[in-house]
């Protein structure tokens, strides 16, 4: 590629052409502010509407400012950045935003981590010109069951647009309206949740400030913990572990698992259980079920759907019975771990501590906003009492560690309780894209083959390219596999499985670009793809330490089947661990 | 936005098939598509746009941000009685503003929008041709002339008992 150089604040820098100069600024160091712009390197994830101009430079022989996001550099361009003209239109700029904005940053549940605010202090505003005169824009709050929008607070950087379109391709969100009631929202401005939403909660993951933001379970589970008659059980996702500490200022990628469970305990949860338990229950009954479909499927029975595809992941179970309800026969039944461990906890675990089911709360800490969505669908109720009572997402969790003035940082280390707080290494790598399925493979393959395993690592099947394939050899049986993260990925390998092109016996999806760790309810990355690829990196150095790496090694699981459940895919595993989809109708309510 | 659940019958769904068949179901023709099924319908219902979404594969809400953003497109259906009121230059000068204020006084109405009973509509047009007349109103086929703010009570109970 042809190189150009240019000049930025009195410094030479070479460049590909087409570089812009915000990028060409931070090769040099610079700094130049940004808002509505948005990159998540390495993901193919850019947002770059030039709506804001708070990136505006001077570039020498232009008459007007050049907003640095969206302009290409030139052979010979001379760049200034932070000129006293620059500075005054940065000002000129915020002060426009901030006049139709708010000013609840005492109660705001963005406040302290908004890129709004903190750029409203960086560039030193002290007033706002004209605010007591200029109405504000109000929009109507939305709650739903994951997602909360108060638009009052949407700057318009249309990152959530993006994000939903582009990415996701649910296409739930839209610019609508112009001037100050412009807005993004669904069709017709109905609530998400009239809209094909899946609350994957990536529009959440990168708003920029308080517009949108998830429903806040703490105080329901603050009121649970008080209440003496309640015993209150506690399961932590494999994800949250590897981005908890980030809360703390722990250096992304810092594995927190002991200090979250002492914090917990700490907390007031009577039982500290891991959702890595149900992880690996879950990789019993989808991967027997796999080889099931397999075997029949080679000995040439029809009704055999291939390739199966993972279900663990409820905004990607959403999306496909929304958009592909005439396939909601080839996902596995298995439900996902956090709803298997609800419906063991509040059975077999109820049972064994003689416990009623309605004494017995069930709280999840998850790294995903559809779960919230997830543990009140109807089917994962009993008599309505839910199988999990509350899921709270990392970030309402250091919120809580928090209010109770604990410092992660100085915890000690503590271990799950048993029965349900022990788990494989299978287990931890649920969190990252490629991981359930690579634990799947490490059962199947020695449950097929009568074989053990000699390498366990399947790198083949890691990594961050957005669709990803590979053919595992099970002993002269080539199974072929196809990953898929982010929905927008998923959606290319569903048209081929409609079409009935698809190569694969087996897929799994993940609606989340990086898998879990990159979840809707995460700490916020702000655009820093090394943040996602460094929780990653904790999730498979936490599968190497753990001792037993395989699913069905796992000895309480092995206890669970003996005592409790019978064989996997049984008719008690069936009734406590597999669902069926539905088809998600579109529910048109217009406003009259 | 306001805009009223209608039920669409089977020949208006063939109608809008018709329509986005016309320019291929090409996605980029969608503003197009929107132009030809408002001269068709006279507005843009949301189930109108379900219909094109599907039929475009453009999530409705995309739609939507585009009926909203052009100020030509409406989601309101026009009234029993559409009023119009020409603003083009030779009606603006002889006062249609002051016509069109009272009008909207008149009907509790802005333009763009319908009253809750469905009986009128308001809107204003560019020139229609009819500059001798201006200031010019037209109501459904019939066309008013010379019409003064204060004519316009006695235009209205024209159509009283309708
Ligand atoms: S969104 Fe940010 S700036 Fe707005 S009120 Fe919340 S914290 Fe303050
Ligand atoms: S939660 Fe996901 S599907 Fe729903 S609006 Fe946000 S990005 Fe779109
Ligand atoms: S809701 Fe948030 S992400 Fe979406 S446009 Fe508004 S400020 Fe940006
Ligand atoms: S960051 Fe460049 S225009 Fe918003
Ligand atoms: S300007 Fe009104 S008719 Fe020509």
């Amino acid at each position: 590629m042809e190189t150009i150089t240019l000049t930025i604040d009195n410094k030479k820098v070479d460049v590909p052409r087409g570089t812009t100069i915000l990028k060409a600024a931070r090769q040099l160091g610079i700094d130049i502010p940004t808002l509505c712009y948005m990159e998540l390197h390495d993901m193919n994830i850019e947002n770059r509407p030039a709506g804001c101009r708070i990136c505006v430079t001077e570039v020498q022989g232009r008459r007007n400012l050049a907003p640095a996001c969206a302009t290409k550099c030139e052979d010979g361009m001379v760049v200034k950045t932070h000129t006293t003209r620059v500075l005054n239109a940065r000002r000129t700029v915020m002060e426009f935003i901030l006049s139709d904005h708010p000013k609840d940053c005492l109660i705001c549940p963005k406040s302290g981590n908004c890129e709004l605010q903190s750029m409203a202090h960086k560039l030193g505003i002290r007033e706002i010109p004209g605010a007591e005169i200029a109405a504000m824009s109000t929009y109507r709050k939305d709650t739903s069951p994951s997602i909360i929008r108060d638009l009052d607070k949407c700057i318009m950087c249309r990152r959530c647009e993006m994000m939903c379109n582009d990415v996701q391709t649910v296409g739930a969100l839209s610019a609508v309206n112009r001037g100050f009631m412009a807005a993004v929202a669904p069709a017709f401005e109905q609530n998400l949740e009239h809209s094909p939403c899946t609350y994957c909660g990536q529009c959440v993951a990168v708003c920029p400030t308080g517009a949108l933001t998830e429903v806040d379970h703490t105080p329901e589970v603050l009121r649970v913990l008080a209440d003496p008659t309640k015993t209150v059980v506690v399961q932590t996702a494999p994800a949250v572990r590897a981005a908890l500490g980030e809360e703390f200022g722990m250096k992304p990628g810092t594995l927190v698992t002991g200090k979250m469970v002492t914090a917990l305990r700490a907390l007031g949860f009577d039982y500290v259980f891991d959702t890595d338990f149900a992880a690996d229950l879950t990789i019993m009954e989808e991967g027997t079920e796999l080889l099931d479909r397999l075997n029949r499927y080679l000995k040439g029975d029809k009704t055999a759907r291939l390739p199966i595809l993972t279900s663990c992941c409820p905004g990607w179970v959403n999306f496909f019975e929304y958009y592909f309800p005439d396939l909601k026969e080839v996902p596995s039944t298995a439900k996902s771990p956090q709803q298997m461990f609800g419906a063991i906890a509040k059975s077999y675990f109820a049972e064994k501590i003689k416990v009623n089911r309605k004494d017995l709360v069930v709280v999840s800490i998850m790294p995903c906003l559809a779960k919230k969505y997830e543990c009140q669908r109807d089917e994962f109720s009993v008599d309505g009492n839910r199988d999990v009572d509350f899921s709270i997402s990392t970030r309402e969790l250091a919120a809580f560690i928090k209010q109770a003035n604990l410092d992660l940082n100085n915890l000690e280390e503590g271990e799950f309780d048993a029965p349900l707080g022990e788990s494989t290494g299978a287990g931890v790598i649920f969190g990252t894209t490629g991981g359930v399925i690579e634990a799947a493979v490490r059962t199947a393959y020695e449950i097929h083959t009568g074989k053990k395993l000699d390498r366990i690592d399947f790198t083949e099947l890691r990594g961050l390219e957005g669709v990803r394939q590979a053919a595992i050899d099970f002993d002269g049986l080539e199974v072929r596999i196809g990953i898929a993260h982010g929905l927008g990925n998923a959606r290319k390998l569903l048209n081929d499985v409609r079409e009935g092109k698809s190569q694969f016996h087996a897929i799994e999806v993940m609606a989340c670009p990086g898998g879990c760790i990159g979840g809707g309810g995460q700490p916020l990355h702000h655009g820093n793809s090394e943040i996602i690829k460094a929780r990653a990196a904790a999730i498979y150095e936490e599968d190497r330490k753990k001792p037993l790496r395989k699913s069905h090694e796992n000895p309480f699981i092995i206890k669970l089947y003996e005592e409790f459940l019978g064989k996997p895919n049984s008719e008690k595993a069936h009734h406590l661990l597999h669902t069926k989809y539905f088809e998600k109708k579109k529910k048109i309510i217009v406003k009259q | 936005m306001s805009s009223i659940k209608i039920e669409l019958r089977q020949e208006d769904v063939s109608k809008i098939k018709e329509i986005c068949a016309s320019f291929n179901n090409d996605p980029q023709e969608l503003i197009n598509v929107l132009h030809k099924c408002q001269e068709h319908f006279g507005y843009l219902p949301a189930e109108v746009q379900e219909v094109i979404s599907t039929e475009l594969n453009v999530p409705v809400a995309k739609i939507y941000g585009v009926v909203t953003f052009y100020s030509f497109f409406t989601m309101t259906p026009r009234g029993k009685h559409p009023i119009s009121i020409c603003m083009g230059t030779a009606c603006y000068v002889r006062g249609a503003e002051k016509v069109l204020e009272e009008f909207k006084k008149e009907l509790g109405l802005q333009v763009g929008q319908t009253t809750p009973d469905g009986k009128f509509s308001l809107s204003s047009l560019r020139c229609v041709g009819a500059c001798g007349l201006a200031p010019v109103v037209m109501i459904g086929d019939k066309t008013y002339g010379r019409v003064a703010p204060d004519d316009v009570r006695n235009i209205l109970k024209e159509y009283e008992n309708y």
